[in-house]
């Protein structure tokens, strides 16, 4: 991981070549929106509108924004361990049926309680979750990758069960929905902005890892195995408590967008739920190439993106996948310019 | 028509197992070459459903079915060759680029196929293997697409293949230890190529058969993911493609359970029958690995498995 | 984490949404004034799947497509917006961005987000904002007739339904269907094949595949894109009846009737009260009388004694006469859900909230 700080040529680095690679993805997205017809410097404008273009807009693009913060830390944290994990979506419904399972066990409680309560359930429910995941690849050989997906599945299918059976509320007539958390429990607005508390939450997680992986002791021995698992061992640290610890942390973020889904959001789990949050945290974690603190901007981007995209049926009649097809785009040339890094003399140490 | 009663079940099973594995079947066909090579791409969701859009876009265009199978093909090798050529500099993530490559593939299908969500086209034919039974159920259970029969001679033709061509022994050796290949005079890169574009293609082919024949339509929730549950199913059938045949069997079957358990008046938990096939995944791939070898049969380059 | 809106707590819009939300599909008619320059009225419309899926997001769109004809109003559409915040932020766009003072928002997931969009002072009145309503129409009077023509059409006697996910509507659309059917054969028995969600091809081809092992020769269905169903009974070769939108087409040889919406209808009055400036209900309800819902036209295996039956029925719904839910009513499991004597008007709020499937359905009410 590359650290932003350290040498500045390193983060000249860091800046640059993202940027770059975002510019190419630009004109080749105008390439392709200039094929169906449409004017590539307009839909530009119009991104730049619908996403940064006033106040109304920036608070859409946080909104948008802060869902992907959190579920891609579930991707970015055990990336510093070498491990490939794709389970936010699973993990954030599982956070968001414990967040409902724990509000309604102490119905009673004043919110304050009831909040801590459903942010411990939520990011331990998404912890273990994912640390499934983690275990299964430290102590039994399983692929990392393949089970966080296969969990996915289960996990909607999980929640669909219960939503529909045991945890139904059949005063909700228009889809299978789960008992409520309460009006008094829920988080509402950041004051003075229409978007939620998630955006706080997110950002702050987003700073946390990033102390937690840079600059503890715990993140320098995660960093250690996930440069070499051998060395590591010879060093003495215990890969499998650092994989599990380190899924555990990433499940929890998922967790607590879960949380944040339905206590801000919600109020109640359904299959509303499943809106791809989880996939495109990937996206948002390998745009920042796995750093937490980048996640922060590449997550308002991409919020800011898919915040243009109604503008984009709306004023050029390109249909909703393009969104999804730029998405596609700069994910593909981000990560074509991998091998520049390092590659390139102007940010090379002159001693090296 | 005459009831079938609890019989409905198995035959339900044995008939969605026909009709349903066919995608499964040339997905991990596919990606079975593939990854012997020593690549995973996990972006065979989005060609899956970007062969079964042109295919029903071409068939629907042309009148020739046969002509939008092959374009779904080729769709998929352009995918797969994007897929090579990432992957070939140096530095990146097989893994990385198959989901970016999942996230495009969709999108592009999505983007180019609003126009043929409502137009009709001309579907495959069906083999009736069941001319010989009077019941109309178990005739159409048996009824069988080509694409199917192809798939299944397909599996051991390739399983021969690996293991006894110049071509499978390239394969083989480049997936096992790619340096070892190149001193060997192996072109690594070319040869992941070419079996990166092959997997593309019959991702393709297994797209063109869910818009093409079963359930016979092109929409953008067609797929349902079973492009990555491909990927995952030829770890199941441990890289041997006959096993893939009958793991796409299982797969298709275990689709078909939650709607024929209904059928004949089970009506509880449909939600956990449908992830039967994830939960059998998991516990199969739980059960069969380790941390102290790596699998059997596994290509020893493969990012997954080290 | 409290935020003051038009005078109101937070903590009590949330109360007044929760009553609410049992309302429905939902309009947000935003009369503040904005986007009246030049005379035109904007309409915004959001849609929860892709327009053109041969069902209830094609249905909503039809209605929607029929606006642009009006003179003086511009149209804005966005497709495959989800029940979350995002459409939310999708009306928000279309107020602030495109200027629109009414927007459908068309899925009934929709109605908890629509309630929280900002746009202005907003004064609640009846458990709803004043410029927010709610509309919605009897589809269950249509499928009570498909009911009849398929009880008509069934050698077997058994029929198929292929669900989404059993819910109140969904509930109410097989119960009246079986109802329908067993006016011709009291016998005649619904199966009921739930396939876990709105859209899923594969599931609905299977589905339809096990009905047909079981003898079962007429489906209908409540699923968002009833496509797949209506093809692949087609191909079995037994009747189907369609669901949302006409789609005979997709069945030349099998498709008995359906039941569909007119949504143009609604909407054209909205727009109407609202060029007109007339006053408008907040609430709208309707079945096949008021034209919110209606049959497609008979298909080729239709008898004569079956149109001549079905014709009668809804003349008898059109001139307000009958009620469909009448006691004595037993439910499938032989218990006794409407008293002899007692009767359900189809405005009954009882209906809305139907957690129980009529003796001869074969299914469950959960998962």
């Amino acid at each position: 991981m590359r650290a932003l700080g350290g040498n500045p040529r390193g983060a000249a680095e860091a800046l640059t070549i993202p940027a770059a690679a975002l510019a190419v993805s630009l004109i080749l997205f105008g390439i392709f929106v200039a094929l169906a017809g449409a004017d590539p410097l307009s839909v530009y404008q119009t991104i730049y509108l619908g996403a940064f273009g006033g106040w109304f807009s920036w608070q859409n693009t946080l909104q948008r924004g802060a869902p992907m913060m959190l579920t891609a830390l579930c991707t970015a944290l055990p990336a510093s361990l070498g491990l490939i994990v794709i389970g936010g979506e699973g993990a954030l419904i599982i956070g968001a049926l414990a967040t409902v399972a724990a509000a309604s066990a102490i119905p009673a409680a004043p919110p304050f309680l009831v909040l801590a309560a459903m942010l411990s359930a939520g990011m331990a429910a998404g912890g273990l979750w994912v640390a499934l995941a983690g275990g299964l690849r430290a102590y039994r050989g399983v692929n990392e990758t393949i089970v966080s997906l296969l969990l996915n599945y289960i996990a909607i299918a999980l929640m669909n069960h219960l939503v529909t059976g045991p945890m139904r509320d059949p005063a909700i007539v228009h889809r299978p929905s789960s008992w409520p958390i309460g009006e008094q429990n829920m988080i509402g607005l950041i004051p003075g902005m229409e978007v939620h508390w998630g955006l706080a939450f997110g950002v702050v997680a987003c700073l946390a890892c990033y102390v937690l992986m840079q600059h503890t002791v715990f993140g320098f021995a995660a960093r250690i195995v996930g440069g070499n698992g051998r060395a590591a061992r010879m060093a003495g640290l215990s890969v499998g408590t650092l994989t599990l610890i380190t899924c555990f942390i990433a499940g929890a973020a998922a967790g607590l967008a879960g949380m944040i889904e339905i206590a801000a959001v919600h109020g109640r789990a359904s299959s509303s739920l499943v809106v791809g949050y989880g996939y495109t945290g990937i996206l948002v974690a390998f745009l920042a190439r796995q750093n937490p603190l980048a996640v922060i901007p590449v997550a308002i981007l991409l919020g800011g993106i898919e915040a243009s995209g109604g503008l984009m049926q709306r004023w050029h009649d390109l249909p909703d996948a393009t969104v999804q097809v730029m998405r596609g785009i700069i994910f593909l040339v981000i990560l074509a310019s991998e091998p520049f890094y390092g590659r390139l003399r102007i940010f090379r140490e002159r001693t090296a | 028509m005459e009831a079938l009663g609890w019989w409905g079940v198995p035959l339900g099973v044995l008939g969605g197992a026909i009709r349903a594995s066919t995608p499964f079947l040339f997905v991990s066909l596919g990606e079975c070459l593939t990854e012997k090579s020593g690549r995973i791409n996990l972006g065979l969701e989005g060609t899956l459903v970007m062969g079964a859009m042109s295919g029903y876009g071409i068939s629907s265009l042309t009148g020739w079915p046969w002509l939008g199978v092959l374009v779904a093909g080729i769709a998929g090798m352009i995918l797969g060759a994007l897929h090579a050529s990432v992957c070939s500099r140096p530095r990146v993530n097989d893994i990385a680029v198959g989901i970016a490559l999942m996230l495009f593939g969709l999108g592009l299908a999505f983007y180019l196929g609003k126009p043929f969500i409502h137009p009709k086209a001309p579907r495959l034919p069906a083999i009736e293997f069941g001319w010989w039974s009077q019941s109309q159920q178990v005739r159409a259970a048996l009824e069988v697409n080509v694409l199917f029969v192809v798939g299944a001679v397909l599996a051991p033709v390739l399983l021969w293949a690996l293991n006894n061509t110049r071509w499978g022994l390239a394969i083989r050796a480049v997936g096992d230890n790619a340096d070892a290949a190149r001193a060997m005079g192996y072109p690594v890169n070319r040869v992941r190529l070419l079996s990166t574009l092959a997997g593309g293609f019959l991702a393709g082919i297994g797209g063109s058969f869910l818009s093409l024949y079963y359930p016979g339509s092109w929409n953008e929730a067609l797929s349902s993911g079973q492009g990555l549950m491909a990927v995952a199913l030829v770890i199941f059938a441990r890289w041997d493609p006959v096993l893939c045949l009958f793991a796409a069997l299982l797969f298709g079957g275990a689709g078909a359970l939650g709607p024929a358990l209904q059928s004949v008046g089970i009506t509880w938990g449909y939600y956990l029958f449908n992830a039967a096939p994830y939960v059998l995944t998991l516990a199969i791939m739980i059960a069969t690995s380790s941390t102290q070898r790596t699998l059997k049969g596994a290509p020893g380059e493969l990012s997954v498995t080290k | 984490m409290m935020s003051e809106r038009g005078g109101m707590s937070r903590r009590s819009v949330l109360k007044m949404m929760a009553t609410a939300s049992a309302a429905g599909a939902a309009t947000g008619p935003w009369s503040a004034g904005r986007g009246f320059a030049a005379g035109r009225l904007v309409v915004g419309a959001a849609y929860v799947g892709p327009k053109d899926d041969y069902g209830w997001n094609q249905g909503h769109a039809q209605g929607v497509a029929a606006l642009k004809k009006i003179d003086g109003v511009k149209v804005v559409e966005e497709e495959n917006v989800p029940e979350t915040v995002q459409v939310q932020k999708t009306m928000e766009s279309m107020i602030n961005l495109d200027g629109a003072t009414l927007i459908f928002a068309t899925s009934f997931g929709y109605w908890e987000h629509m309630l929280k969009v900002h746009a202005g002072p907003t004064v609640w009145k009846d458990g709803m904002p004043t410029n927010a309503g709610s509309y919605n129409g009897y589809i269950d009077e249509a499928q009570y007739i498909a009911g009849i023509v398929a009880g008509h059409s069934s050698k077997s006697g058994k029929l198929g339904f292929v669900g989404a996910k059993p819910y109140p509507a969904s509930l109410r659309n097989i119960n009246s269907f079986t109802l329908g059917a067993q006016t011709v054969n009291p016998k005649a028995t619904t199966q009921v094949i739930f396939t876990g969600d709105w859209v899923l091809p594969v599931k609905e081809a299977e589905a339809v595949n096990s009905l047909a092992d079981q003898g079962i020769d007429v489906v209908t269905c409540h699923v968002d894109s009833p496509k797949v169903v209506i093809e692949t009974a087609e191909r079995r070769g037994i009747n189907s009846s369609g669901y949302h939108v006409n789609q005979a087409v997709l069945a030349p040889k099998g498709y008995l009737t359906g039941a569909e919406w007119n949504w143009e209808k609604v909407y054209t009055d909205y727009v109407t009260w609202f060029q007109t400036g007339k006053s408008w209900p907040h609430i709208r309800r309707g079945g096949l009388k008021e034209g919110i819902v209606r049959n497609a036209p008979y298909g080729r295996p239709v008898s004569e004694k079956a149109r001549k039956q079905a014709d009668s029925a809804k003349a008898k719904f059109m001139d307000g006469t009958f009620v469909i839910y009448k006691g004595p009513m037993k439910d499938n499991s032989g218990k006794t859900v409407i008293a002899a004597g007692k009767s359900y008007d189809r405005t009954d709020v009882w209906l809305e909230s139907m957690n129980w499937l009529v003796g001869g359905v074969i299914g469950s009410t959960g998962s």
